[in-house]
């Protein structure tokens, strides 16, 4: 990033935390826990002990970082080498990102941007400007991004509380700060997972590594069925519901199946992980050491912040994640996207200078989609 | 503490309350190295070779009218093994009786009588602290219980997406229960016999010792090596090749695996250099890093195909049969045995 913009959007920041002390606060048992963060254009600082609010605010004045991140592990010291930390145990936690959920609405807000001459087109192909082919990928969120994220947050939630046991009131749901959602299950009987452990857990949520036979059909004898009920819990039932819709399909599905046989069913339910099981990324899941963006913190990648989801289906991440003040900023725009901010739609500029609220204006620069003007 | 009879000793003699039966008992040592008990001493000794063949022992406790014999067996083979002082055949040992005693397990779950019931329940959850309770014919283990040793398996009936899970718990059948804490069973018997004194051991046990120590030299393994890379590997290279982005992961499983087959770190950094991304500096940095040259000096290894597969980083072939990490792709076990 520039050095105007850093100094604008490190201001910015500073300003945010400096009146939303109420608003980021350290986690439940915070010594035995690591903390991190990092500034713009520089490497990543971690292995820090914090020990209260207090120290965290004073961190937030003193460093302005451009992230700040905090262990779900626990340790029994936490601010040494990983070798000699002493891991306790860790809260399970989930991303859910619009970026994997592959939709369609994704070309619509995604530019690219030449890594030669910074050049920013629509399409990816050779630079039009210097000829180059190397891109780096920009995009913006949209609400169908959100929405679709939004149901991914719901279906993991009935996996985790029908499936897994664990109660709602033991569940966290964050806004991720830019395009999806961090869910933290705290206080279970999975704390003590580890990583290999919370892999096959993933591969559980995202409904990755089933075999026919777990639903019925077999490998020697794939001329008989016994495919499960609507009516029953877990992976068998909400297989039936989708593969079988209504009741009245039942006989014809099945046939079908029968008659593609094994590696039919096979590919069938290989796609079906894209539609019935969630898609979280599991590495976020089965790394135990990670330190994860801390609630109430600024997004760097959009200047959002991750904010807590009390109500999930009335939540709406441009207006009540989007935090910094509406005071009128200069910059020189290269965006040819639009997206929506507090209601209001910007975008998209043409290599323009406009004046803007400084939340759209750190939400473009963090894009990488405009430079501060002065 | 449990209550036991010298039937259930019997299936199971690696028990702490084998000790106490046998001092009850009064039998020592001394007492056994007597010609006359010869024959337990030859039954101790089939014993082992029957587990060093991969078979369980068979003990047809209805038939048998020496539940003794079957108790003072195990013992007096764990004394020859100890003597042998062979890790191989104490493994093979451990394993194989675990496997026996898993079968006893098994039947005593499947009891209809509840009394019976409790004592393989109780043995479940005093050694290895799983609680398993029973609901009609399913066996009924916490999630947490079932992930941590079912992932030690890896056909994929064991991944929990192929288990009835409601409600934090996981349905299994009395076989998949007792399978499942065979690792565990097999650790306790290996460590029942790593902590038992070795005294010195009678004339009459010393000839089998010495027949121990050469049967044990057929057990020496040797393995032929292919140098072609594995599917995941080679999708790897192609994808860094073709100039597309290669995850994290990928190029942190490709690094480690260069590494493990003795690459050097000038013979790997190139390799990315079509990578989208690609910085010689970082590059070579991070491989350095992984090799454990510089920075913390930890030296990675190659990630398992468990975690390939869940990264979307494996491309199974049929070849790939068996092997549990990228490493072992193209190595084939030659046993003499």
């Amino acid at each position: 990033m520039l050095e105007k913009n850093i100094k604008f959007v490190e201001e910015a920041f500073k300003e945010y935390y400096f009146n939303n002390f109420e608003l980021i606060h350290v986690p439940p048992r915070t010594s035995e826990r690591e903390f991190g963060y990092q500034k713009f254009n520089a490497g990543m600082i971690r292995h820090l002990l914090i020990k209260n609010d207090k120290e965290l605010h004073l961190l937030l004045m003193t460093q302005i970082p451009s992230d700040v991140y905090c262990s779900n592990a626990y340790y029994s010291f936490p601010n040494l080498p990983m070798s000699e930390k002493d891991w306790k145990e860790a809260d399970l936690i989930f991303d859910i990102d619009a970026k994997d959920l592959m939709l369609d609405c994704r070309k619509k807000h995604t530019c690219f941007k030449c890594n030669s001459c910074q050049n920013i087109s629509i399409r990816q192909a050779t630079c039009s400007k210097c000829g180059s082919d190397k891109f780096e990928t920009l995009s913006v969120t949209c609400q169908n991004c959100i929405l679709e994220s939004k149901k991914e947050v719901k279906k993991l939630v009935e996996v985790l509380t029908e499936d897994l046991g664990i109660k709602k009131e033991e569940i966290q749901i964050y806004f991720s700060g830019n395009e999806g959602f961090h869910i933290y299950v705290t206080n279970t009987e999975y704390q003590n997972l580890d990583s290999r452990e919370r892999a096959d857990l993933a591969d559980y949520i995202m409904f990755n590594g089933i075999i026919p036979e777990t639903l019925g059909m077999s490998k020697q004898n794939n001329s008989k069925l016994s495919l499960p009920d609507k009516e029953e819990k877990g992976w068998r039932g909400r297989f039936a519901k989708e593969i079988f819709g209504s009741k009245s399909k039942r006989p014809k599905i099945i046939q079908e199946i029968l008659s593609g046989g094994y590696s039919f069913f096979q590919a069938r339910l290989e796609e079906m992980k894209h539609t019935i099981g969630v898609r979280i990324d599991p590495k976020v899941t089965m790394d135990v050491h990670r330190i994860f963006r801390l609630g109430g913190s600024i997004n760097s990648k959009s200047g959002l912040t991750k904010v807590s989801c009390k109500d999930l289906e009335g939540f709406d991440p441009f207006l009540d994640a989007c935090l910094l003040d509406d005071e009128k900023v200069e910059i020189l725009a290269n965006c040819p996207l639009s997206f929506e901010l507090k209601n209001k739609k910007y975008g998209p500029y043409a290599n323009e200078t406009i004046s803007i609220p400084k939340y759209a204006a750190v939400y473009m620069i963090c894009k990488g989609l405009a430079n501060i003007a002065r | 503490m449990l209550q036991l009879g010298i039937k259930d000793l019997a299936k199971y003699p690696f028990l702490a309350e084998t000790g106490e039966y046998l001092r009850d008992k009064g039998f020592n040592l001394e007492q056994l190295g007597h010609p006359d008990w010869k024959p337990i001493v030859e039954k101790a000794y089939g014993r082992i070779v029957v587990a060093t063949t991969g078979q369980i022992y068979g003990s047809d406790l209805e038939k048998l009218e020496n539940l003794d014999s079957e108790i003072l067996s195990f013992v007096i083979a764990i004394i020859l093994l100890k003597s042998a002082g062979i890790p191989t055949l104490i493994r093979r040992f451990s394993l194989a009786e675990a496997r026996r005693a898993e079968k006893y397990l098994e039947q005593d779950l499947r009891s209809k009588d509840e009394r019976k019931l409790d004592f393989p329940l109780k043995i479940i959850q005093d050694l290895f602290s799983v609680k398993v309770t029973i609901q009609d014919d399913d066996f009924i283990i916490k999630v947490a219980d079932y992930l941590r040793r079912a992932v030690h398996f890896h056909e994929r009936e064991w991944k929990l997406v192929n288990r009835k899970v409601e409600n934090g718990l996981v349905f299994l059948t009395s076989h998949e229960t007792v399978r499942l804490i065979r690792k565990e069973l097999d650790a306790y018997i290996n460590s029942k016999i790593q902590s038992t004194d070795t005294p010195s051991i009678p004339e009459t046990f010393r000839e089998r010792v010495a027949d121990l120590i050469t049967l044990a030299k057929k057990f020496s393994d040797t393995f032929t090596v292919s140098t072609e890379y594995p599917p995941c590997i080679k999708h790897a290279i192609e994808v860094l090749d073709r100039g597309e982005n290669l995850p994290h992961s990928g190029r942190f499983m490709l690094a480690t695996y260069l590494l493990t087959k003795g690459q050097t770190i000038d013979q790997i950094a190139p390799l990315f250099k079509n990578a989208p991304d690609y910085n010689e500096r970082v590059t070579r940095y991070q491989i350095e890093h992984i090799a454990g040259t510089s920075g913390k000096r930890i030296k990675y290894s190659c990630p398992s195909c468990d975690k390939l597969k869940s990264e979307n980083l494996c491309f199974e072939i049929p070849e790939c049969n068996g092997i549990i990490n990228p490493v072992q792709f193209g190595k084939k076990r030659v046993t003499n045995a």
